[in-house]
């Protein structure tokens, strides 16, 4: 089996699908509200438009090979840190903490997958970033809400530079039997947890009710989250021919990074709750910003990734 | 396309690459009429970051009004306020000798123009923002035709702190509020307050 015959049979697949959802969403544009602006319908189609890109990049990312997919997240990794830390309030004396986080942590992490050195991969930002970055704002010389700032920007970094960067270092796992297939675990991926964001809010839309928590998140609703996250576990159990697990296993493995997929969103949404916003920035037309893309994939890559390799490495 | 013209996209196009920025126009509108955008001052980018978010038909209508104690002191900077922005530069010693500011500023109203200007005088290096001068009073008694806007810009500030050389790539937003409503006999403090209050009231929650 030619890994790159599959690749160009799933993203097929999806470019298929695509075309499919964007005929859907001109007809309804057309049946509904034909030259008036329809806030559901409209939103609806910038969504599908700007899939037809964030596909296109990702799958142009994986045809560049292993270094254009670690430049590609390095980069979701830096606007995404961007947003975070934006929305959050650090002072003065944080500057030169965000310095090292944005230019020396970052590429740094994104460097250690390219040049396979796992051991301080997985150590950098929870071990020594965590030490070094609170020691350099102290440096600044002002203890007003210490922590509390020391701890923003270590979450910063995690959530959207340490988890994110575990999406290519699935690259760098040696699976037997699975030699140059790598890329498709990470359309394996980005692919079931999407999707399930993508059917989170097609059920909801059709059928939701109840919602999960209100004070959280006003669009979720239970009807959608288990709609959703079924429907994309069957996604994942039907991908299962590109990965290295039988149906089962893809399915169950699916089940597991959908429902952590969902909790990255309901987390992330909490804490924009708390800084009164609905989205962390305007990146993607009718998504909000890239971290209101990749909350699901920042809290489902780590645990995929070491799903992956405690069992098939 | 004029030099100056070119480099005022240039100037524009880099400040929006640098900061993202993204304009919510929150209580108003853009509009052509005189108005006095008016915002809180942490970084010498101020008013670039507002300047480059008006639509562009709107900028050159629009002039920042800036010190001419920094502005006015190298060939450079006089050639970005003067001829790239349009500048409206004010002497702001309290001893000065030239024209008074409020009547430099009127002017432009009057000629339909609109202003951007930094009640608080001078950058805040703190947080928050400082009391008022009294300009913008004088300004709004002498020219009630224009609208006042407040605008508060969030971010800049942090981007670059003073004494620092390397940018954090933050995103900035500007928001637009409403325009400040006409009062009669208002005293010039309730007046500078009720205007602060309006600019900090656009600020997003302090955690």
């Amino acid at each position: 089996m030619n890994p790159n015959h599959d690749l160009i049979a799933v993203f097929g697949g999806i470019f298929g699908l695509l075309a499919l959802f964007s005929a859907i969403g001109m007809g309804l544009k057309w049946r509904v509200s034909p030259g008036a602006p329809h806030a559901v319908i409209d939103n609806l189609n910038a969504r599908i438009k700007a899939w037809w890109a964030m596909i296109a990049l990702i799958g142009g990312a994986i045809w560049i090979g292993k270094g254009g997919v670690i430049a590609l997240f390095a980069f979701i990794s830096f606007q995404s840190l961007r947003e975070f830390v934006s929305l959050t309030h650090t002072r003065r004396g944080d500057h030169r903490a965000l310095l090292w986080s944005f230019f020396v942590f970052l590429p740094l992490q994104y460097w250690l997958i390219a040049t396979d050195w796992y051991g301080l991969f997985s150590i950098l930002i929870p071990v020594y970033a965590f030490l070094l970055l609170p020691i350099s704002s102290s440096l600044g010389a002002d203890t007003q809400r210490f922590l509390e700032r020391a701890a923003k920007v270590q979450w910063g970094l995690m959530i959207c530079v340490y988890c994110l960067s575990h999406v290519p270092a699935l690259l760098t796992l040696d699976i037997a039997g699975y030699t140059g297939r790598n890329a498709l675990l990470v359309v394996f991926l980005v692919l079931t947890v999407q999707s399930s964001d993508v059917f989170q809010y097609v059920w909801g839309k059709l059928l939701g009710k109840h919602k999960v928590s209100p004070a959280i998140s006003p669009s979720k609703t239970v009807e959608g989250l288990v709609g959703g996250v079924l429907t994309s576990t069957a996604v994942g159990a039907a991908l299962w021919w590109i990965t290295p697990f039988t149906p089962l296993e893809a399915g169950l493995i699916a089940l597991v990074i959908n429902v952590m997929g969902f909790f990255g969103g309901f987390v992330l949404s909490a804490i924009k709750r708390d800084r009164g916003v609905k989205d962390w920035g305007s990146m993607i037309e009718g998504h909000g910003g890239m971290l209101d893309r990749v909350d699901s994939i920042s809290f489902s890559a780590p645990i995929f990734f070491h799903i992956v390799r405690y069992w098939w490495t | 396309m004029s030099l100056d013209r070119l480099a005022a996209s240039a100037l524009c196009g880099f400040a929006k690459l640098l900061t993202g920025v993204r304009a919510l126009w929150i209580g108003s509108a853009p509009d052509a009429r005189p108005r006095v955008y008016f915002a809180n001052h942490r970084s010498h980018g101020d008013f670039v970051l507002i300047w480059a978010s008006l639509p562009p038909h709107l900028r050159r209508l629009t002039r920042p009004v800036a010190g001419a104690d920094y502005w006015l002191t190298t060939p450079l900077k006089r050639y970005i306020i003067n001829r790239v922005f349009r500048g409206v530069t004010i002497d702001r010693r309290p001893d000065r000798h030239g024209p008074n500011p409020v009547e430099q500023m009127g002017e432009a109203l009057a000629a339909g123009e609109s202003l951007i200007l930094f009640p608080e005088g001078t950058r805040n290096l703190g947080e928050g923002v400082q009391p008022f001068k009294s300009g913008i009073h004088h300004l709004a008694k002498a020219h009630p035709e224009a609208e006042l806007i407040p605008v508060w810009i969030e971010n800049l500030g942090r981007v670059m702190p003073k004494g620092s050389v390397i940018p954090v790539p933050l995103l900035c937003s500007l928001s637009f509020g409403p325009p400040l409503a006409a009062q009669d006999n208002e005293s010039r403090d309730a007046f500078l307050a009720r205007a602060r209050a309006a600019l900090l009231d656009l600020a997003p929650p302090e955690d």
